[in-house]
This record gives C-alpha cells, structure tokens and sequence, in this order.
C-alpha cells in the first residue's frame, strides 16, 4: 500500500453555469481502520476560492498552514485577494520545489474569479495537480484522491454543462457519494461547496457510514 | 533580518520531507508514482532548396495526460514556450517538463535582455542539458526542442540524463515508434510548409490511434524565420459524441442534514424618513441606545 | 545481451546472491464487460479492444459468447485463458446437450462454470466471468465470477480494466443508489428499467469508460438476450436504435421456438 492510501479520502469539483462546487468525504482513516469522520478536507482560501488536499492527512494539516501564510502575505503585499489562477499556480510550485520529497497530496482547486477591466466576464475556475505540482485545468470536472478512478467513471456518466447551482448540487453530491461508496477508504459522511456570485452553499450529505 | 529571510525565498529544490519520505516509503511499501505521460512527439525540419520557402521546423504533440492506464488530462498542452522563436515538446514525468521548461524560458529571457539579442536554439539546447545532466536524469524531462534563430533552424532532442541529437526529424514518447515509422517512410528533405504540417499531423495521429499512452487532439507548432504559429488543436479527431441519455438530477435527489448558506451580497435597507430625526429631540438623547423610550 | 549476462553472472559471484528464476504464464490484456439484468430480458456487453502494455493486439478481439440461446458468457482477464475457458464450456454444454437432449439451463451453467473453475485453484484461469441469460422461469439474470469460481446472482456487474470506472456509476443508474425519491412517489425498485434505457445506460457506459480508460476502445458488442415469446419492436425496428448502431437477430442454437438472443453493434472512439 502505498502512502497516498494511509489516511484515505477524495475531493471531486464541478463546473457549472456561473458556478462551481468543490466536495469531500469527511472520512479519516489509518489504513483499514476508521478513525474519524469530521475530518474535512476542503479549505476556504476567500469568499469565492476553496481548495480540498485529499493525501496524507499529517500534511494535509502542514500545507494548510503554509498555504495560509503564503496567501496572508499575498494579501498583504499585493492588497487584494488572490485569484483561483495564481493560487493554483502558488500551490504548483510549493509542491514541485519539494519535487524529491514530496507532499503527499493532489490538490483541487474551484473557485470564481472576480471580474476586472481586464476580464469582465470570467469563466468559473477549476484545477488539480498531481503530488509534484502538475496542473490539470479542465472545462467539467477534477478528482483526486483514493477514489479518482470511481469519480473520473461517475462524473464522466452524470456530468452535463451549464447546470444551475442547485442542479450542480445534485451531480456533484451524486457523483461523489456513488465513488465514495465503492471505495473502502473514502465515504463516512461528505461535505459539499457550490460557490455562486452571491452566496457560498454548504451542505453536509446523508450517506452511508461502512 | 527576519524581513530578509522571509521575503528571499531560497532557490532550488528542498529536500526536507526526503527522509521522512524514504522512511514512509519502506514502513508503508512504495512511494507514489508521479504523473508520467504517454505520449507522442515530433519534429521535422522544412523548407529551402527545391521547395522554394523559408525553412523552418515544425512540432508536433498529441494532447493525452496518464496517470497509470487512466487519462488524467483529455486535452494537455505539450509544446511549451521558450522563446517566441523556440518552442519545446515535453514527454515524461509531467511536472518536470512543466517546470523544466519554464525555467529555461525565464533564462533565456534574461539571457537575451543581458545580450540584447534573440537567443540562439544551441543555447536553450545547452541550458537544458546542463540542467538535466545535473539531476543525473532523476528529473524526467524528454524533450524534442525545435526553433530558428539568427543562425537559420535547428531542431533537437534532449533525453533526461543529459544527451542531445540534431537530426532532421525526430519522434519521442512512447509513441515514437508509431510516429517514427511515419516519417521513417515519407520524410524527405525541402517538404513545403504545408507538406510538413501534413506529415507532422500524420506522425501525431499515428501515435494517437497506435499507442494506448497517446491520444485526443493534435497540436502542431511552425517556426519559421517570420513568426511562430501555435496550431493549438489543429486536428480533433477524438470528440465523445452526445450521450444517449440526460442526466440532470430532479432537484431534492439527495438528502442533506445540514446547511449553511453564506450571503455574499450585504443587504442594507435605505428608507427615506425626510427628517424625521429632527423630532426627536437633541442628538444626544437619541445616541443612548436602544431601548430608550422617545417621548411622544 | 551476451555481454549484459556476463556481466550479470559476475555480479552474482560477487555478491552470491541466489539466482532467482520466474516466469509468469499470465498477461493482462485489458478491456471491460458489463451486464444487466431485466425484467424479461438481459444484456450482455463488452468493448473489442485486446490490448498488451501500451499496444494494441487488435481491435477487434472477440470478448462475449453466445453459449446457447438462453445463456451468454462473457470473459476479460488475460485472452488465451478466456478462449479456452469458452471453449471448454462449450464442449460440456454439448456433452449436455447429447445427453439430455435439451439445452442446459442458465442455473446450472452458473454451477458448472464455479466447478470448472475452481478446477484450478492452484494453476486458475486468470480470467473474470459474467454470465448472463434467462432463466427456467422467464427472468433476466447476471451471474459474475472471481476467477477461482466463487459467483453470486446479481441484476448488474462490471468487470476488468475499466470496473472502478463503471460499478459506481450502474450502483447510481441501475440500483439507484443514493437517490432519494420525490415525496409521495413510489420508491424505486431496481430491475425494472426498459430495454432502451437499459441500452442508452450500456453505451454511455463504455463511452465513459473509453473516455478515461486507456485499454477500453474500438467496438462495442451487446448481446441482448429475452424471454420466450417477449415483443422485439423495441429493439428491432426503422429508428428503434442511435444512429451508428446496429441489431442483427442471432440464429438460434437449440430449437429455435424459445429465448431469442440479438446482437447490437456500434463503435468507440479508437484512440
């Protein structure tokens, strides 16, 4: 078994018509075991930008934090808030530059890009990489974690374009609860994000618990 | 100091998780494989002599990304920028022909601002040897690097571990057979601009539809003395038809037990009370508090 | 190579490690199946694909197999023990055949596959079953295997290269599982889904799984197997089927006036 299958865990994003949703499982395990099931592993960077770190949960906890310190200072040189773009690539070369030893994680991006002058009207922004900090920038869906093949099959199934936010809701919470429920190291409840222009909603999934 | 320390990031690659990791990849058996591409690349170069145009090179890539047997990327980007003369295609572990590139074009640009000049292909060649030669190969970038500078075209191919060849066509990836035996059968020298991008797009597809680790689109690239033309998509030969069915959830399909709704907009309501304050008494009085009765 | 073994065999002095010799009988040769079961029907499905490594063996490589006209198995694993675990089943289904004069039913060629099998415990077939057919009593069935033979009876079942990639999904469509069901309305039963939706499922399926799948690709055959005496005209028929597809109704095996088996075709992407 490798490292990457330790603590288990997925994250799968959407994208859909002027929005995207980012989802978890809440499972924590070690190995087999179950340990926990609060352990969320998707994190708000702003008001419009979440990221989910499915891998190893001890760097889940030592990324977040760096993460949080590298975008503080961001904010604080360049005042204003990053956008999903420059963070994907913040989190690219984090990984790469410990390309020989690296992090245990495959990160996912979703967030919406403000508009500027330059870009009024943004497209919904969605990115994965893989351990090392290779960017994948899809127009639908991204999936990372113990049950990427099981998301890749679902959401290449149910995946349609331009669905409204609470249409998205229930491909991205579909998609994710039916993967979760094939795999023995993700699932035990699930969390989902649907970020639109004017409201984030959260909701915590009814699944099964084995 | 402590200013200085943090805003100069160090430069290179950090190694401190590599214990950890060796440790972790011993107790628990087998570090994660990275993202490797599959892939097909090409390069050829055209023009001069019989055909009576400008020579140049041209590149070739299919836009297939592989995680083990499952496609992670449909439509990857593998001809990277160098320089607006020299492009660069990328076959191997992905993250590094990603990176690999992009520091060699940051150092060309400075290269060539410190020279004033457009850098020569021999020098993006060299840069990327060097650096590749240093990681004893342990940096898995396979490149084919084509591009025209002051000294006419070239076009090349560097392995991971350091070495180069000039050839006049070439393939990598694991697709290069398949691309090979393409131009190994149809390449002849003095093809026309168009004729190459034909036999480049043919390699490409070759690849494509003769090798499990290629596939979807092709991209081509032609350089030539007057410009760089990126043909992103150039051929898509692989588009997934309508599905049979609709897929679209009735909404209220799955159950939820929680929500939180986070308002993003500030509702402040503006009622217009056409100075009412004025009956109210001195401000003071009103600056108290709530609760305060108003006398009528 | 003759310098490579020198080298090698001095290295082995050196060290005196022993000499480790393995050769492995077995090879992967990619591909998928899936089958479903309905009410009064079943279908039977895989891709044409044979794969090794990152080559193509050929594109199309026969994977599902009409047994007798109520019953059709289909393989995926490693090809040549897939071609002649068919081949020996047949030959039983005929000993059968000449013995009882009556076709074997689908049970029972259920049973017999287990204890063909598990025949070879220690030296298996590597290859992964799905059986599918009609039942002595009219109902669509699927059996799946393990290759050493243990089996169950299912209503749906993906196998091979590209299972991970499709179960979830069937769990989803055909077992409507995590589906809750519009208030008031009647709860879902699986197993009751028409042929066409059963069919729009198969090939959105194998769309999918050629989508994200290296090994999967080519061609799609599915056979479609119903109950003795069941309406076809919602399979045959002037603009029954997609376009690109097509149906042929397959001969019969035994009398004739029984179970009838269809095989529908149509492409996948190549790449």
């Amino acid at each position: 078994m490798s490292i990457m299958e330790y603590n288990g865990g997925s994250v799968v994003a959407m994208v859909g018509k002027d929005c995207v949703a980012i989802a978890t499982d809440m499972r924590l395990g070690q190995q087999s075991i179950g340990v926990a099931h609060n352990f969320e592993k998707v994190f708000p960077i702003n008001d419009k930008l979440y990221y989910g770190l499915p891998g190893l949960a001890s760097d889940v906890y030592s990324l977040r934090e760096h993460l949080r310190f590298r975008v503080n200072m961001y904010r604080m040189k360049e005042e204003r808030e990053i956008t999903p773009k420059t963070f994907t690539h913040l989190l690219s070369s984090t990984l790469y530059e410990k390309r020989f030893g690296p992090w245990f994680l495959e990160p996912v991006v979703a967030g919406l890009p403000a508009p500027t002058e330059m870009e009024p009207h943004p497209k919904p922004f969605i990115s994965t990489m893989d351990t090392i900090g290779c960017i994948t920038t899809p127009k639908d869906f991204a999936v990372a974690g113990t049950a990427t093949d099981k998301l890749y099959g679902v959401a290449e199934g149910l995946w349609e374009p331009d669905l409204e936010p609470e249409d998205l809701f229930e491909t991205i919470s579909q998609t994710l609860l039916n993967a979760v429920d094939r795999d023995a190291l993700s699932g035990w409840g699930a969390v989902v994000h649907v970020i639109t222009h004017d409201k984030v909603i959260t909701r915590t999934l009814r699944s099964r618990m084995d | 100091m402590v200013a200085k320390d943090i805003e100069v990031a160090p430069i290179g690659f950090d190694f401190s998780n590599y214990a950890r990791n060796e440790f972790l990849g011993q107790s628990l058996g087998g570090l994660p494989k990275a993202t490797s591409t599959g892939t097909t690349i090409v390069g050829l170069k055209f023009g001069g002599g019989s055909s009576g145009e400008p020579e140049g090179v041209c590149l070739g890539a299919d836009t297939r990304a592989t995680a083990g047997p499952i496609v992670a990327d449909k439509n990857c980007e593998k001809i990277h920028f160098l320089t607006p003369q020299i492009r660069c295609c990328g076959a191997g572990t992905a993250a590094d022909t990603e990176f690999v590139t992009n520091l060699i074009s940051s150092n060309l640009e400075l290269h060539a601002l410190s020279q004033g000049r457009q850098p020569r292909v021999v020098t993006a060649m060299t840069m990327l040897k060097q650096y590749l030669f240093r990681y004893q190969g342990h940096v898995g970038a396979h490149l084919v690097l084509g591009g025209v500078d002051s000294t006419g075209p070239h076009l090349f191919t560097v392995h991971a571990h350091g070495s180069t060849d000039k050839l006049p066509y070439v393939t990598m990836g694991s697709g290069s057979l398949a691309a090979m035996a393409v131009f190994e059968s149809s390449y002849k020298e003095n093809l026309t601009r168009a004729e190459a991008i034909a036999l480049v797009a043919r390699a490409i597809r070759s690849g494509i539809f003769n090798d499990l680790g290629s596939g979807s689109n092709v991209d081509v690239a032609v350089i030539t003395k007057a410009g760089t033309e990126m043909l992103r998509n150039y051929e898509m030969p692989n588009e997934r038809g309508v599905k049979s069915r609709n897929y679209k959830f009735r909404r209220g399909t799955t159950a939820f037990s929680k929500e939180y709704i986070r308002d993003l907009i500030v509702k402040e309501e503006v009622r217009s009370t056409s100075g009412a304050g004025k009956e109210q008494g001195p401000a003071v009085a009103v600056a108290v508090g709530e609760g305060m009765d108003v006398d009528p | 190579m003759a310098m490579h073994a020198e080298r090698s065999a001095a290295l082995h002095e050196l060290t005196s490690a022993p000499i480790q010799h393995a050769f492995n009988p077995y090879e992967d040769n990619g591909g998928t199946i899936l089958a479903i079961a309905g009410k009064d029907f079943s279908v039977i499905a895989g891709d044409t694909r044979q794969s090794q490594g990152y080559s193509i063996q050929t594109r199309y490589a026969r994977k599902v197999w009409q047994l007798t006209d109520r019953a059709v198995l289909a393989t995926n694993g490693f090809a040549a023990d897939g071609n002649n675990f068919v081949k020996k089943v047949k030959q039983r289904l005929e000993w059968y055949e000449h013995a009882h004069h009556k076709q074997m039913p689908l049970k029972s060629i259920a049973r017999m596959i287990q204890t063909i099998l598990y025949g070879k415990r220690f030296f298996p077939y590597y290859v992964y079953n799905i059986l599918g057919g009609i039942e002595e009593d009219g109902t669509g069935a699927v059996y799946s295997y393990d290759p050493v033979g243990t089996y169950e009876r299912e209503s749906c079942r993906a196998a091979g290269a590209a299972q991970s990639i499709l179960q979830p999904f069937l769990d989803n469509q055909i077992y409507f599982k995590n589906q809750t069901p519009e208030p008031g309305a009647e709860p879902f039963i699986p197993g009751n889904l028409p042929l066409s939706t059963v069919l729009a499922l198969v090939v959105d399926s194998f769309t999918s799984a050629t989508e994200r799948h290296i090994e999967v690709g080519d061609g799609l055959e599915v056979y479609v197997v119903m109950k003795k005496g069941r309406p076809t005209d919602d399979l045959v028929g002037e603009g029954k089927l997609a376009p690109g597809m097509a149906v042929e109704e397959l001969d019969a095996l035994g009398e004739g006036d029984g179970e009838k088996t269809f095989l529908v075709t149509r492409s996948l992407k190549r790449d």
